[in-house]
């Protein structure tokens, strides 16, 4: 059904952190192998290895740069290079979900994933127009839209070892860059990483309600900018003695005199 | 957005079939006989054409019928339904002016209300998208009844209501460009919003996730050569609105006739094309392309 649920018992989703986020795209090559090999449609390519290669990917790191302001007549101060992952945000007033004609999205009450049944999916792509964040991706092979499923077929499964039942996307990231919880508990660590480091919500002004939380980058350090010596342990690396003394004064002069 | 040929022909052809429809409800013209089913059999090409047209676009067409089951939310599946009750209530209505020269009133009004409806359907599928802020506003409502209900009277041969509707439908038309083309600004989604960078300074997009297309850049991000767009729009208002207008005001005849209807459709086309291939879609700015 495409009403949204008025609540969820769960509120299932990821905090993804810009600040550790390397940009290494472990994640975009986790969850396309997973989401391949397992639940549904693979995830096709078309014309992979010629020229106008393309691909149905369900998440996607943007590189972006950011210049901070100019503060008065000082130099302007380093841009930020910032990395940012993007899938599903699993929306609580998910678009998507209330567009879809057939009735193929729809929002779990158990644990508020937005998913597609792939057999009532017709591939009008609608509820692809209705996402601002270009979470989903119509397949160009099997014609049925894609999306995040929070590995759904991962977090509750019972065949693997429990250290395994996360995302693909959050399981393989050597940054931690990414965690999974439940935002409807407060105690929960992506709770309390979202009320410790001001977790955002993209595009608000849109009023979709996002679950998964971006914790922003920190500033970063202006270490060209800064003329005074900043390293606690150069004082003492510094030359003791500026002049020679003694023997090797003798051999200096004598070297000089040559 | 991608300007799909299929919708753009849907959209015209069976807005102007479903326009016809309503005049032949409300008995504009009175005909009966094999007259209304000259109007008739016109109306239902334009409009279950337009119909099949749209489904080419779908992934899975042969799933169709399942679009009818999500009425409560969706404004497509809303659609489905307002086409189906108004093709099959103009059907009845139509046996009765041709089969048994009787013009049941009642069953015209709704068959007319009911196209009326899938019109305005069809127009609230783009309407209600707020990921698009040129067509998240009443006037694309208005935009596309107002060019239904003239290109109805049009083919119907109501010469004076015509020409009023088409000067109407060509200033909702001007109002829905000089709205529209402010719209993505005003909206408030920005790079600054869509990343939530903002707060540290101005945000570039420095590198796209892949080296690539992808289905996102094709359908939304998806750049048509625009540097026409103006001269377009120029073309279209005159065809669609400007022409028809005049050859109606001349004496009547029925080449004159064709040619504004020819210009209308042409017209209307032309529109709807920019009206896909000028919505910017705010997935752009993920990638640095608003």
């Amino acid at each position: 059904m495409t009403m949204l649920p008025a609540k969820t018992e769960k509120k299932l989703g990821l905090v993804i952190d810009l600040d550790t986020c390397v940009g290494c795209h472990a994640c975009v090559i986790s969850c396309k192998g997973w989401n391949t090999e397992n639940y549904g449609a693979p995830l096709s390519d078309q014309d992979p290895y010629g020229a106008d290669p393309s691909g149905t990917f369900l998440n996607r790191v943007h590189s972006y740069e950011v210049q901070p302001p100019m503060l008065g007549r000082a130099a302007a101060p380093d841009a930020q290079l910032i990395h940012f992952p993007k899938s599903c945000l699993h929306c609580e007033d998910a678009p998507c979900v209330t567009v879809c004609p057939t009735g193929a999205s729809y929002k779990r009450v158990e644990d508020g994933i937005v998913l597609v049944n792939e057999a009532d999916c017709i591939g009008c792509g609608l509820c692809a127009w209705a996402c601002p964040y270009g979470a989903r991706e119509m397949d160009a092979a099997a014609g049925v839209m894609k999306k995040c499923t929070l590995c759904v077929d991962r977090i509750y499964n019972e065949n693997l070892p429990e250290i395994d039942r996360e995302p693909a996307c959050v399981r393989t990231c050597p940054s931690s860059a990414r965690h999974f919880g439940d935002f409807a508990d407060p105690d929960s660590n992506v709770s309390q990483l979202v009320a410790e480091r001001g977790g955002m919500d993209l595009m608000p002004e849109q009023g979709t309600k996002p679950v998964n939380k971006y914790l922003p980058p920190r500033p970063k350090d202006q270490l060209a900018r800064r003329e005074e010596e900043i390293d606690g342990l150069a004082p003492f690396l510094a030359p003791v003695a500026s002049e020679a003394k003694g023997f090797l004064s003798w051999l200096n002069k004598t070297l000089e005199k040559l | 957005m991608h300007p799909a040929p299929s919708v753009i022909f849907f959209s015209t052809f069976s807005g102007l079939g479903f326009g016809l429809l309503i005049f032949l409800g409300l008995g504009m013209p009175a005909t009966t006989g094999f007259n209304a089913f000259i109007f008739l059999a016109i109306a239902y090409l334009l409009a279950v054409g337009g119909l099949i047209s749209s489904t080419f676009h779908l992934g899975h067409p042969e799933r169709a019928l399942k679009a009818f089951s999500q009425w409560r939310t969706s404004w497509l599946s809303r659609e489905a339904w307002c086409a189906v009750a108004a093709l099959v209530l103009m059907a009845v209505y139509g046996a009765g002016l041709v089969f048994f020269e009787q013009r049941w009133t009642p069953l015209g009004v709704l068959g007319a209300l009911a196209s009326l409806g899938t019109v305005f359907t069809t127009s609230m599928i783009y309407g209600q998208l707020k990921t698009v802020p040129r067509w998240n506003s009443p006037l694309t409502p208005a935009n596309f009844i107002s060019l239904c209900i003239a290109g109805g009277a049009l083919l119907a041969g109501q010469i004076v209501p015509a020409v009023a509707l088409l000067a109407l439908a060509g200033a909702i038309q001007i109002a829905t460009w000089l709205r529209g083309d402010s719209a993505f600004a005003n909206s408030g989604t920005t790079m600054q919003t869509a990343t939530g960078l903002g707060h540290i300074g101005s945000v570039r997009a420095f590198e796209p996730p892949h080296t690539g297309t992808n289905y996102l850049l094709r359908e939304f991000v998806h750049e048509v050569r625009r540097k026409h767009a103006h001269k377009l729009r120029i073309i279209a208002i005159m065809l669609m609105a400007v022409l028809p207008v005049v050859l109606l005001l001349l004496p009547f005849n029925h080449v004159l006739a064709l040619f504004a209807v020819l210009a209308h459709v042409g017209g209307v086309l032309t529109a709807r094309w920019l009206f896909f291939a000028q919505a910017e879609h705010v997935v752009g700015l993920y990638y640095g392309k608003r």
